[in-house]
């Protein structure tokens, strides 16, 4: 790279950099804040003498008190994570298989099996969730939250056979070959040789699912109704507001606690999920 | 002796097993589960749905064909042609503002220094956490009473009275889109950072020392060689905008008077809010055509790679 004087560099770079960091982090300090935030504090109005916005001197439990004590969070929080975890070893069992058959195997119909599952992966959510909801409800699957179990996997399913795709191409035959001249059969060709290299590329596709899962709004807004049934992001949504009244501060609470599982998850596995967001949109 | 044992063994092994060497019946064994869930819950929804857009029904009452009526209501409906204005500028706008800052952002990205890989962790977040979350940290923060935007824009000297944010149809919409571009830019960023990374530095060395200045270096050598990533981005992201629906419905929820309504928000107010299933479902089918093309772009554009 050509770097330039010592000003330069900080014109060109550092400083838009800065801004930018801090216009995408921002508003995470802001719920951070928000949540610690005491009632008095909080509904003061941004012309007010006092308001003082980037910091509090009293900080205060109160609002994440109110989440535990007065609402089902913790219920929310084991729900999403239990159809998230769910959600994403189905999807990652039928993706892997999937994506297998797609890379490795020749059989008739493969390429236009695979362009259906890509047209898939391209189908949003929001195209399918009215009638959706109808055969939710016939299948007596409504209000469970095997409702979202099961309807995860379609945007996931997708999503995981066309990431494992990419990995399984690009793992040599000759490896399979030499096990099969060995005389392992082909399904331990696979189970034995081909998947355990795909690991990375397995890591990957379910860190993003998970995140995904954990992400989906519309299908558990329409299919669960009962509060403890709700995952977190829709029961923040339902409960914390009350007509025309917001509960700002545990409102932040909920959707700071909310992100937690995600960024955990996130920060172990930064490198595969970078790679498998880059890998996503490869054609 | 012990070979033939061997020998017997094999061949006693259940068929099941032995019909997996062909790989015809492995394929079609591993696909199985796959194309049961994807039919039953994508195939299946989308004939019904189309059922549904040609009938009557609405909820506790299961109705009757009709044909294109409902299709022809929403037609002459003015919120869905707002609607129908509100997805396209939606989407428009907010692609060109990612692309543009996302391609920015990796530029700035793609150097060594001090410090980059937690840079890049850290500003994938608003990426990652939940929409709806995030979003309400953003409605809190364009609250028109206790608005810390308000707030520094008045400390700053640019405003003397607030800003009702979501109170206005053009500056609600006008939010929406910032929110959106702040949730999309990193997806932009990283993906077409991997993009510049196989860019080799050699091309650049050369063209600097013909004497290409670092703008025309950039459109003559950077970007040609970018095309095909942020072709691909830019598709997969105009789907998800197009089809958006958790921004909008906590921002505004279509509102002040429907003035910001996606195909989505509007689909789920008449579908699930009044319980117009029908036309709730002729609302969010009208977004297939545009979908439909998007898609076939991408399918064209991903066989002329392949076939390459």
């Amino acid at each position: 790279m050509i770097e330039g004087a010592l000003w330069r560099r900080w014109v060109f770079y550092n400083i838009p950099l800065i801004l930018f960091v801090f216009v995408l982090l921002f508003p995470f300090y802001w719920m951070i804040i928000t949540t610690f935030r005491p009632d008095g504090e909080l509904y003061r109005p941004w012309n007010a003498v006092n308001y003082m916005p980037f910091w509090t001197n009293d900080p205060t439990l109160e609002h994440i008190l109110y989440l535990f004590e007065e609402t089902n969070f913790m219920r929310w929080m084991f729900n999403t994570m239990f159809i998230a975890l769910v959600s994403t070893v189905i999807s990652l069992f039928c993706g892997v298989l999937a994506g297998y058959a797609l890379a490795r195997l020749n059989f008739p119909y493969a390429g236009g099996l695979g362009t259906a599952i890509f047209v898939t992966y391209l189908v949003p959510q929001t195209l399918l969730f009215i009638p959706l909801a109808e055969i939710i409800r016939n299948f007596q699957l409504g209000d469970t939250p095997w409702s979202l179990i099961l309807t995860y996997p379609t945007f996931l399913i997708p999503f995981c056979t066309w990431l494992m795709m990419g990995y399984f191409k690009a793992i040599p035959k000759e490896l399979e070959e030499c096990a099969r001249i060995d005389g392992a059969s082909r399904w331990k060709a696979m189970v034995y040789i081909v998947i355990p290299v795909a690991v990375p590329g397995i890591l990957s596709s379910g860190i993003i699912a998970f995140t995904l899962s954990w992400n989906e709004f519309i299908y558990a807004l329409v299919f669960l109704s009962s509060p403890d049934q709700k995952t977190v992001p829709v029961g923040v949504t339902s409960e914390l507001i009350r007509g025309d009244v917001f509960f700002w501060g545990p409102l932040m609470a909920g959707a700071l606690l909310g992100s937690i599982p995600v960024a955990i998850v996130y920060s172990f596995f930064v490198e595969h999920y970078v790679s498998g967001l880059t890998g996503s949109v490869k054609g | 002796m012990a070979v033939t044992a061997l020998a017997t063994a094999e061949g006693k092994r259940p068929s099941r097993l032995r019909r997996l060497e062909d790989e015809r019946w492995l394929a079609l064994a591993l696909l199985t589960p796959t194309a049961v869930l994807l039919g039953l819950f994508i195939a299946y929804p989308f004939f019904e749905g189309v059922m549904l857009s040609l009938s009557s029904t609405r909820v506790g009452e299961p109705g009757h064909f009709v044909g294109l009526k409902n299709f022809h209501k929403i037609w002459n409906d003015s919120i869905f042609h707002t609607t129908m204005w509100n997805t396209f500028w939606y989407t428009g706008v907010t692609t060109v503002f990612k692309l543009a800052l996302g391609l920015w952002l990796a530029l700035l990205l793609n150097r060594h220094f001090r410090g980059k890989a937690i840079i890049r962790a850290f500003i994938l977040l608003p990426f990652i956490i939940p929409t709806v979350l995030s979003t309400f940290a953003w409605k809190w923060m364009f609250d028109p009473t206790f608005s810390v935007i308000n707030w520094t824009l008045f400390q700053l000297g640019l405003i003397t009275a607030r800003i009702n944010w979501l109170g206005d149809p053009d500056l609600a919409m006008t939010s929406i889109i910032v929110i959106n571009v702040w949730r999309g830019v990193p997806f932009f960023a990283i993906t077409l950072l991997a993009g510049l990374q196989t860019i080799s530095p050699e091309l650049h060395e050369a063209a600097a020392i013909d004497g290409a200045r670092p703008w025309s270096r950039f459109w003559h050598v950077t970007w040609p060689l970018l095309m095909p990533v942020t072709l691909v981005v830019v598709l997969f992201s105009v789907i998800q905008t197009f089809a958006d629906f958790q921004l909008v419905y906590v921002m505004t929820g279509g509102g002040p008077a429907n003035a910001t309504h996606l195909f989505a928000t509007y689909a789920y107010q008449l579908g699930i809010g009044t319980g117009l299933l029908a036309e709730g479902a002729a609302i969010s089918l009208a977004m297939f055509p545009f979908l439909f093309i998007i898609v076939v772009v991408q399918l064209l554009y991903i066989r002329r790679v392949e076939t390459r």
